[in-house]
């Protein structure tokens, strides 16, 4: 019973984790860039972002369900390298999907808050193209860190798109939200709840390191 | 000091035919402007002349619609291309001092950070201790106030010793000792390091004080330029007449 729930709620840190790890690499360049550059065709890539971070998160699960099945599009190659359905990796790409936008559209939001003058003030002070986006970067990471933990918040209690694509199989899909959903269908409202204290702890503690990170520059 | 410091007297700056333009607005258009090496030179003229457009310019910080400016042998035109050896023996002090979000050490060593420079504690103490700021190095530069953060801007210029320092009305809004102060270090960088100011001020004292030539820019054009005495005392130009006198309407 105990490694049981120990297993959910590990298998839960590792899915959301690795998830949140990929979309943070690829979300923050992209942000970044979107939030600095101005290039043809920007105003439709950030359109797209804002869809993406509204989007309904059973149906990214969904497209994944259908991209990754044996008759679809990826599943149909075979590859052997490639995430199969009801795997802790059909999970963790249906999550990064999830985050993703998340995480470039808050880090976007805050690099276009950063005034332009300081991007000017750093060119002038003989930076180059990229140690001057790194010095931007690093003026919005407040806003930055709060991207991470948007796309954390986003995934770890995803139920959804985890349930579509992991299937909730004892022992190898199980997370936490599916976990509480199977128990409290079956009555097991004291599993469920502690459970859910769990899921409720783990979001408290990620916020809680996530500030701290952001040190002293938070109480301006 | 770069290598390939311009002997005194010689021009660091050759300015030619030179346009900007924002929104097929010209704002700017110098035919000819000789920077010397080692000058201070102010650059005068009411609002909107485009004297900061100019600096920006001069700091290769956007490239010209048309013209050239030749640096020290090398030339930035419309492609805005400079090597970045060149462009880092040019800084600009901006009148908002656009400190970063660390603290006032940190900001002192950023450009040298970006130069990989590390070992160079004792010029950045040197620097605040000569801004008089050596006892706040470890508070956060966004709380310093206005005249605590343009000291801050002008030394984190200065550690950089750059060949050219530009200087973007550095001390409007700010009180007379503060004035005093930044007047004071940019003399003595002037005269102990030989490095060339480019000083825009709204001030005909400051330009007095300071200067040895002085530009007056109008709508973008270069109507005079002379030694600071001539031309405060016998304008060639009515319109420089006008400004000087204080009877331009801007
Ligand atoms: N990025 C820009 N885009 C459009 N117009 C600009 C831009 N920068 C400057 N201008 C315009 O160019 C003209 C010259 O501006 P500039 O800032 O160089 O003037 P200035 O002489 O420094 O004035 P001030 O004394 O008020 O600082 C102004 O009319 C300004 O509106
Ligand atoms: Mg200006």
């Amino acid at each position: 019973m105990i490694a049981e729930f120990n297993e959910i709620v590990l298998l839960s840190l590792q899915v959301t984790g690795i998830a949140l790890f990929f979309s943070t690499l690829i979300g923050i360049p992209v942000g970044v860039a979107m939030g600095m550059a101005r290039f043809p065709g920007r105003k439709l890539v950030v359109a797209l972002l804002y869809t993406g971070m509204g989007f309904p998160p059973v149906v990214v699960g969904l497209f994944v369900y259908l991209l990754l099945s044996r008759s679809g599009p990826l599943g149909s190659l075979g590859l052997s390298w490639m995430a199969q359905l009801f795997t802790p990796g059909a999970m963790i790409i249906a999550q990064t999907v999830i985050s993703f936008p998340l995480v470039a559209g808050f880090t976007m939001a805050a690099v276009m808050g950063v005034d332009p003058a300081v991007r000017q003030q750093v060119m002038a002070l003989g930076a180059t193209s990229r140690q001057a986006a790194l010095t931007i970067l690093s003026e919005a990471r407040i806003g930055v860190i709060v991207s991470i933990i948007a796309g954390f918040g986003g995934i770890i209690s995803e139920v959804g798109a985890v349930m579509l694509v992991g299937g909730n199989i004892e022992g190898r899909t199980r997370v936490l939200t599916t976990a509480i959903v199977l128990e409290t269908r079956k009555g097991n409202f004291d599993l469920a709840l502690a459970l859910g204290g769990v899921l409720l702890g783990i979001t408290f503690i990620a916020n809680l390191a996530m500030l701290r990170l952001q040190g002293k520059s938070f109480d301006r | 000091m770069t290598t390939a410091a311009t002997p005194l007297n010689q021009n660091i700056y050759q300015v030619r035919n030179l346009v900007q333009t924002y929104e097929n607005r010209r704002v700017l258009e110098i035919e000819a402007l000789d920077i010397l090496a080692g000058e201070v030179l102010a650059l005068v003229g009411p609002s909107g002349a485009g004297k900061s457009t100019l600096l920006r310019l001069l700091n290769f910080l956007e490239a010209p619609t048309q013209g050239r400016i030749i640096y020290q042998g090398s030339e930035f035109n419309t492609s805005g291309d400079m090597s970045l050896e060149k462009r880092r023996s040019v800084t600009t002090v901006f009148q908002r001092p656009m400190l970063l979000e660390r603290t006032v050490y940190e900001n002192v060593a950023f450009g040298l950070r970006l130069r990989g420079q590390r070992d160079s504690k004792d010029r950045i103490a040197a620097a605040l201790e000569e801004v008089g700021l050596a006892n706040i190095a470890r508070q956060r530069a966004r709380t310093l106030s206005g005249g605590e953060a343009q000291r801050v801007a002008l030394a984190r210029a200065m550690v950089l010793e750059p060949d050219v320092l530009l200087l973007d009305e550095p001390t409007a809004n700010l009180d007379p000792y503060n004035v005093g102060l930044i007047e004071a270090i940019a003399r003595r960088l002037n005269q102990n390091h030989g490095t060339t100011l480019v000083l825009v001020t709204h001030n005909v004292f400051q330009a007095h004080r300071l200067a040895d030539r002085v530009c007056f820019l109008l709508e973008g054009k270069l109507i005079e330029t002379g030694p600071v005495q001539e031309f405060f005392d016998q304008p060639r130009d009515p319109r420089t007449h006008a400004f000087v006198n204080g009877e331009m309407v801007y």
